[in-house]
């Protein structure tokens, strides 16, 4: 049923079956999310997303709005735990952002930046992660998968190739591509496949585009990505 | 009353490029007035040796070698405030790139296996740090009090984050001021 | 090394087993166990005989522990790794056979022949150590028993003919109550309910009050109501059969002993439902249970209690099918064990919605614990209220409860709920004791102060685990085994679960190798409350309960290994010199740090 609930003490109307951040999101406010994605279904691993509903912590992305709810999203407790989310996910990959593409229209970093996390806290685990630089078009650099399993998904739900999937469990889990020599070129994938189009890290990088935008001059440099989440372009935007 | 002296800062660069020491500099006129408040103890600025008691301690670079543990934990001894000054000795930056390789396959890469080396011995002079096994950010070290994130982080970065800490305020760097590239 | 997988091999499998993308497990379940691991090119002509992506299927394959992607032996060795082995020596013996074997743990032989490595529990914690070879358990080592694998496997004796003797094991039923004494012929509970008609069948499980027994202690009435009021014609009953929590071995008898009672509770959920479908999901560790439950499930067809029109009437068809599991805890996990059931990997779903309207491939599905499903016989034959009128206000009837660790007799004891935790320490003969753990890793320690507590849901709930320490044990290590099995086993789809359960096995392990410091302690609470908070999944969200509790009732074993006030690195600063000595051929003054003294200020 349709209602309205409260985020932040602000009255949130909502319709039925929708989430809690996807009515927040209606109502022009934002709830942080990596994994999520406007084209497709909540998917609930980064968690990012989370909020306080009556003392207990929700996806907001993937948690049906219902009538009457006091969410709290945007608060010193929420944010704390969400900075930690992100200082796990800097430190169970390997995060240079000064020798990255992507830096300057990375999510997790531009997250990284609005929550104010200065210092990743953890001990890294500098995983050995490889990077596949087969493909003519495409490269992948492991390192800084988050898997929101986006890749994955457009790849399965959108392109129809399946091109990845993930493997293996817990922190050994990770990506590996449609082909038994295990290289994204002995793939079908394709340059313009939404897929390669969608990651909101650094991993899946077009080849031979590097620095076409000064770093100082890219997506977050420009604008928190509280603002630039919002805007109605960034539906299908990388 | 807060004794009005002037706040001791002594600085670093372990493994790191010397670029958050320029940034540093590059706070340029500020320079002046932050001198009018701190003095410098250890310093690649000054002549100092050693690091004495100070009250902040700016450390530049993680830590790749032996001798970036001994001059590290003498700036944790020493200073009662220490902080992370940039990518490198918040992540290791660059150096840390290494982190998957076996040091002992890079010094005999650099060092044995390279034809033309006439001396094929990996240099053993005690004078010189032995290589750690990975390059670790600083607060894997030792206890880190504050981080100030960039690459290097800029001028203006640095300055709000030092007229912070000297007015007693806690340091806090944020929006187009915060950058880890 | 490429090997040729013979087409008629697949074949074969795929007939046996089904050939549609939701059998993906259970074919790979099948191809394992024939040719011992799963070679990249059968995956690849796997894939493609299933239609599905070549990525797909080396997902799945990679997300459970019992299938490898690459040569893992022809005897595939497992220790049980719960503390409970541990406790009985099991990683002596898992030295001895390593070295007898001349293998290191974890790495394949030379000769390709073993390979010897450890697992979470087995479910065999009345007679361990314990351990699986391939597909079969054996439990009760000792060095002789040790001995004796040894030889069958250094004369490549195959599993078939070794010694039945070996794989000999006992239900160690110690305490039985309603349920263990009940002598049910098979189709009496069944004729009974449905002589009640479906209505007047729920109205007696209302009445019973009966609870899940797996876990979360649902009402199971209102669970059957839900499926069978969900839209949708096509309904399912699924038995957990899962077992993992550490500890716990109680299905694992039900399932030896009184599987008649659990199938006949599968029917039973089926009459009250509407189902049409069954599936046990059986736990990989339980394999060597398959080939008996099968011969129940025969029998019962073929006394007409399972198939169509069971007890002759029309319209009552319902069968029950065997999926094995490979080696994964969270499959356990009701929404983790669909996805497995459907051949994908084990991870859990988001709720809403949840099973009774969206379940095994989007039907409306009841999953039920063994027991309880086993439990809702005895409601059937003696109505809901006598079932009501033992044990608790909120918990009625009895709970088994698997009895492990230092006590005379480890077994499985049945109790009407509300008993004291004392009372099953003196019937179990257990002295001296530290603390209990009941419900698994995933449950409460108990400390002495609190050993007059009630298991019941009202007060200390509990899955059935309850394992005993007494004061020789370190708590410290029983938390650190616990930390140790949930990384192993999160699935790694959630941040706050993957990491946090890999930097709080990290910390864990920073105390016991003597590099703890106080700061430790704060970062530990920290974990726990993210855990707890963000996790995706029941894993997650459990996983810091033993560390919480311990630290909370037993904070000295932590205390003890803090060497510094304030901060000390994880790693050895020292050891991380070592290759460099070793490449310099240094080993002066300067070739050295002193790891051990951390600066405090
Ligand atoms: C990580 C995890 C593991 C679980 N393992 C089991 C299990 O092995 N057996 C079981 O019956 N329930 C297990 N559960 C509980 C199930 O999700 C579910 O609640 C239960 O099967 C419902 O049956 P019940 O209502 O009869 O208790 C587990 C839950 C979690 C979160
Ligand atoms: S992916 Fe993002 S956070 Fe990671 S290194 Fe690149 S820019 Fe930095
Ligand atoms: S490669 Fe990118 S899109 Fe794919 S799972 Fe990793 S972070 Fe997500
Ligand atoms: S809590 Fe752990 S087991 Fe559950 S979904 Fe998250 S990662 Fe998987
Ligand atoms: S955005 Fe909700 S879990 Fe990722």
């Amino acid at each position: 049923m349709s209602g309205t609930f409260l985020l932040d003490g602000q009255p949130v109307p909502f319709e039925p079956g929708q989430t809690i951040l996807e009515a927040a999101r209606a109502a022009g406010r934002y709830i942080p999310h990596l994994c999520w994605h406007p084209d497709f279904p909540p998917h609930g691993s980064c968690k990012l997303c989370i909020v306080k509903v009556a003392g207990r912590h929700v996806s907001g992305c993937a948690m049906p709005a219902k009538e009457g709810w006091e969410v709290e999203s945007d608060t010193p407790e929420m944010n704390g735990e969400r900075r930690a989310l992100l200082q796990m996910l800097f430190v169970e990959g390997n995060h240079f952002c000064p020798s990255c593409e992507k830096s300057g229209d990375c999510q997790l970093q531009a997250l990284a930046y609005d929550l104010e996390m200065l210092t990743p806290r953890f001990d890294h685990f500098f995983p050995d992660r490889p990077v596949d630089a087969s493909h003519p078009e495409v490269l992948l650099d492991f390192n800084r998968c988050i898997y929101c399993e986006l890749c994955v998904r457009a790849s399965r739900d959108k392109d129809g190739k399946s091109v990845f999937a993930l493997t293996n469990r817990g922190i050994h889990k990770h990506l590996v591509v449609n082909a038994e020599s295990g290289r994204l070129a002995d793939t079908d994938f394709a340059a313009d496949d939404m897929a390669a189009n969608i990651c909101p890290v650094g991993v899946i990088l077009h080849k031979r585009v590097g620095f076409a935008v000064a770093i100082g001059e890219r997506t977050y440099d420009r604008a928190p990505i509280h603002e630039v989440a919002m805007r109605p372009e960034a539906a299908s935007d990388d | 009353m807060i004794e009005q002296r002037k706040l001791r800062v002594a600085t670093v660069s372990l493994a790191g490029c010397f670029g958050c020491h320029m940034s540093f500099l590059d706070i340029d006129e500020h320079l002046f007035e932050l001198l009018e408040r701190i003095e410098f103890d250890r310093s690649p600025l000054t002549d100092i040796k050693h690091c004495g008691p100070c009250d902040i301690g700016l450390v530049e670079g993680g830590v790749c070698n032996a001798e970036n543990v001994h001059v590290l934990r003498e700036f944790r001894a020493n200073c009662r405030t220490l902080v992370a000054l940039g990518a490198c000795a918040i992540n290791g930056g660059l150096p840390a790139q290494r982190n998957h390789l076996d040091i002992g396959a890079c010094l005999d890469e650099v060092y044995r296996s390279r034809p033309g080396l006439a001396r094929a011995q990996v240099p053993n002079d005690p004078e010189l740090p032995l290589l750690l096994d990975k390059v670790h950010p600083i607060h894997e070290v030792v206890r880190v009090d504050y981080f100030l994130p960039g690459c290097p982080p800029s001028g203006e970065a640095i300055w709000k984050f030092l007229s912070d800490l000297v007015n007693g305020r806690t340091p806090r760097v944020t929006g187009p001021l915060l950058h880890f590239d | 090394m490429t090997t040729e997988v013979p087409q008629s091999l697949i074949d074969e499998v795929l007939t046996a087993v089904g050939s549609t993308p939701d059998r993906l497990l259970q074919i790979l379940v099948g191809l394992q166990s024939r040719l011992d691991y799963l070679p990249p090119a059968l995956i690849s002509r796997l894939a493609a005989r299933l239609g599905i992506a070549r990525a797909r299927v080396e997902g799945v394959a990679g997300f459970y522990s019992f299938l490898h992607l690459a040569p893992a032996g022809r005897y595939r060795v497992r220790f049980s790794d719960n503390i409970v082995d541990r406790m009985l020596g099991s990683e002596a013996l898992s030295e001895a056979m390593c070295a007898r074997l001349g293998v290191r743990p974890g790495e394949l032989s030379e000769d390709g022949r073993v390979m010897i490595s450890t697992t979470s529990c087995t479910g065999m914690g009345d007679q361990g150590p314990a351990l699986l070879v391939n597909d079969r358990a054996i439990g009760r080592l000792d060095p002789q028993r040790v001995s004796e694998i040894c030889d069958l496997i250094l004369h490549d004796t195959p599993l078939a003919a070794w010694p039945p003797e070996l794989f000999a094991i006992d239900d160690n039923i110690r305490r039985a109550d309603a349920l263990l004494t009940s002598h049910l012929a098979p189709g009496s509970a069944l004729a009974a309910a449905m002589a009640l008609g479906r209505e007047g069948w729920l109205a007696q499980v209302q009445a019973s009050r009966l609870r899940g027994r797996g876990g979360a202690g649902f009402t199971t009435a209102v669970k059957w109501l839900a499926c069978r009021d969900a839209p949708g014609e096509r309904k399912v009953v699924v038995c957990n059969a899962d077992e993992g929590e550490p500890g716990t071995f109680k299905d694992r008898v039900l399932l030896h002993r009184h599987a008649e009672l659990v199938f006949e509770g599968m029917t039973l959920a089926a009459w009250a439902t509407g189902a049409r479908e069954g599936f046990l999901y059986l736990r990989g560790e339980y394999a060597w249970l398959r080939p008996r439950l099968e011969a129940v499930l025969a029998a019962r067809r073929a006394a007409g209690l399972l198939g169509a029109g069971i007890l002759g009437a029309t319209g009552f068809d319902f069968d029950i099918a065997i999926h094995l599991g490979a080696g994964a805890y969270v499959c356990g996990e009701e929404t983790s064990l669909l996805e497995s059931l459907e051949g994908k990997r084990g991870t859990p779903r988001i709720r809403p919605p949840f099973p009774v309207t969206h379940g095994y491939l989007g039907h409306p599905t009841v999953v039920n614990n063994v027991e309880t499903l086993a439990k809702t016989c005895l409601i059937a034959r003696d109505g809901g209220a006598a079932f009501a009128a033992s044990g608790t206000a909120q918990s009625a009837g009895t709970k088994l409860l698997s009895i492990s660790g230092d006590c005379a007799r480890p077994g499985v004891y049945e109790y009407p709920f509300g008993v004291s935790i004392q009372q099953v320490l003196d019937d179990c003969g257990a002295v001296d004791v530290l603390a209990v753990q009941v419900g698994g890793a995933s449950g409460v320690t108990i400390a002495p102060y609190e050993f007059h507590r009630r298991i019941a849901f009202e007060d200390v709930p509990s899955a059935g685990a309850f394992m005993v320490f007494d004061s020789s044990r370190d708590i410290f290590e029983v938390a650190r085994n616990f930390v140790h099995f949930f990384a192993h086993e999160s699935c790694g789809f959630c941040t706050p679960c993957r990491v946090g359960t890999a930097l709080l096995k990290g910390y864990m392990d920073k105390l016991a190798d003597g590099h703890g410091a106080l700061q430790d302690l704060a970062d530990i609470d920290w974990l726990d409350r993210l855990l707890k908070n963000a996790s995706h999944c029941g894993l997650g969200s459990s996983a810091p309960n033993p560390v919480v509790d311990t630290l909370l009732k037993f904070r000295p074993a932590y205390e003890r290994r803090i060497q510094h006030a304030d901060f000390q690195p994880a790693f050895d600063l020292d050891g991380a010199l070592a290759r460099a000595r070793e490449m310099t051929g240094r080993d002066d003054a300067g070739a050295h740090l002193d790891s051990g003294t951390g600066v405090i200020r």
